[in-house]
């Protein structure tokens, strides 16, 4: 989920940039260098696996997976997700260099807050993991839309009614990440649980 | 799947200080998105062009992007001017078209459209590795050069994962519809990809340390200002104060 260069707002860009500096400086923090390679390989799967388009109805819609990628990494969610929007942009010329600010907000700020909010969660009995993991798959899109819309309505207030469809059009995405997500927790819990937090 | 068509080429702009370019794109980029005279942002428009055209790139393949990212702007185009306050200028049914509207929205696309065109000249223009070390040299975190290249590198390595996976998947008759079935084996396939990358990252990580990796990555390559870096430099500039008198001269 992505902003275009040339939407929005200088003030917009600015605190964009000033939010993704701070939690990129976190997570860079909490990021020891003998760990990073293990976030890079995860994130070249992260990178790989938002590029699978899931059928839904007569279209299909591709994976966010920030809920997922926010419960493996923590924090390190925002170095990471920062890295992939910068190789999104090389590779396919998605999303830019002044809206990177932005856009690492939109994605890893929700990730960071379910992984807070559900971290605990997932590592209880099956039935409260699973609906844990379910609630942070659709919330962490559902909070990226609203984010991108908030992005919009702060750079000019008439953009209200876009940012109202861009939310909509984000509630099918939600119901299918939180299934794909609930899934894949499971599949961790089972074949590797020490990749999820305790 | 995953190419980098534009990096490959011998134009002037090819051969420029990929430092050069990544700054030069960045504070271009700023000027651009914040610009708000038609004068300006038309102006933006052509000289983005002609640093796409003077990078002698395949036209057919920067035409297919620069449709993709403008599905977004189609999408503004359909909803802002029947939805943006202020004076109609024609009616399509009961929504009234508004002309701050179609401003808005063609001030966006010209803005959207000379960004990326001049990205795809200055920035795609060059391989990861390559804005990695120049990146490196502008003094980014080293731990954010460090994930980019590794995980630029491992891109490759998982879509490969991804697709031998899913080839096994289809060969047990698999086929993709709007099912539970479909979800839960995208998702068991997703899951599989994670723990493999998290099992190869330490395998890799253990085969780093034996080679003696310390923490740093180098680069062989030495990054040199040259002439033609020193005329493109001159050239940008004129560009960018072009810009801004022309978004000036608007104002006044």
């Amino acid at each position: 989920m992505h902003i275009s260069e040339g939407v929005l707002s200088g003030p917009v860009l600015i605190s964009g940039i000033a939010l993704a500096a701070v939690g990129v400086a976190v997570g860079l923090k909490k990021l020891d260098y003998d760990r990073i390679p293990r976030a890079a390989i995860l994130s070249a799967s992260f990178f790989v696996a938002s590029l699978i388009h899931v059928p839904i109805g007569p279209s299909s819609v591709h994976l966010i997976l920030n809920g997922i990628i926010g419960l493996i990494l923590g924090w390190g969610a925002f170095p990471v997700i920062l890295v992939a929007l910068t190789l999104q942009a090389m590779l396919f010329q998605f999303g830019g260099i002044t809206t990177l600010g932005v856009n690492t907000v939109i994605m890893a700020l929700p990730a960071v807050f379910c992984y807070y909010l559900f971290g605990r969660l997932v590592g209880r009995q099956p039935c409260i993991a699973l609906s844990a993991a379910f609630v942070c798959g659709a919330l962490s899109v559902f909070l990226s839309a609203v984010m991108v819309g908030l992005a919009l309505t702060f750079t000019d207030e008439n953009f209200l009614k876009v940012s109202y469809l861009v939310v909509t059009a984000h509630l099918p995405v939600m119901i299918i990440e939180g299934i794909i997500t609930a899934f894949c927790v499971a599949f961790l819990k089972k074949v590797q649980s020490d990749m999820l937090p305790e | 799947m995953l190419q980098e068509p534009f990096s490959k080429g011998n134009s002037q702009i090819h051969r420029l200080d990929p430092r050069f370019k990544v700054v030069f794109a960045t504070v271009y980029a700023f000027v651009v998105a914040l610009s708000n005279s038609f004068p300006a942002l038309i102006a933006a428009l052509i000289f983005s062009f002609a640093l796409i055209c003077l990078c002698r790139l395949d036209f057919l393949e920067v035409a297919k992007r620069v449709a993709l990212v403008n599905g977004f702007i189609i999408f503004l185009w359909l909803v802002v001017p029947l939805t943006y306050d202020g004076q109609s200028i024609f009616y399509l049914g009961p929504f009234g078209v508004s002309r701050e509207g179609v401003l808005v929205s063609a001030r966006i696309t010209l803005k959207s459209n000379a960004i990326l065109l001049a990205f795809i000249a200055l920035i795609a223009s060059n391989t990861v590795a390559t804005l990695g070390n120049a990146l490196g040299r502008l003094k980014v975190p080293e731990k954010i050069i460090y994930l980019l290249l590794l995980n630029y590198r491992y891109i490759f390595v998982m879509e490969e994962e991804y697709r031998r996976l899913l080839r096994s998947a289809s060969i047990r008759g698999f086929r993709p519809s709007s099912n539970l079935h479909t979800y839960k084996t995208y998702a068991y396939l997703i899951g599989i990809l994670f723990v493999r990358a998290a099992n190869r990252a330490e395998r890799v990580y253990k085969a780093m340390l034996c080679r003696g990796f310390s923490g740093r990555f180098y680069s062989l390559h030495e990054f040199s200002f040259s002439r033609l870096d020193w005329i493109w430099l001159i050239v940008m500039t004129i560009a960018i104060i072009g810009l801004e008198v022309l978004e000036w001269v608007k104002i006044a």
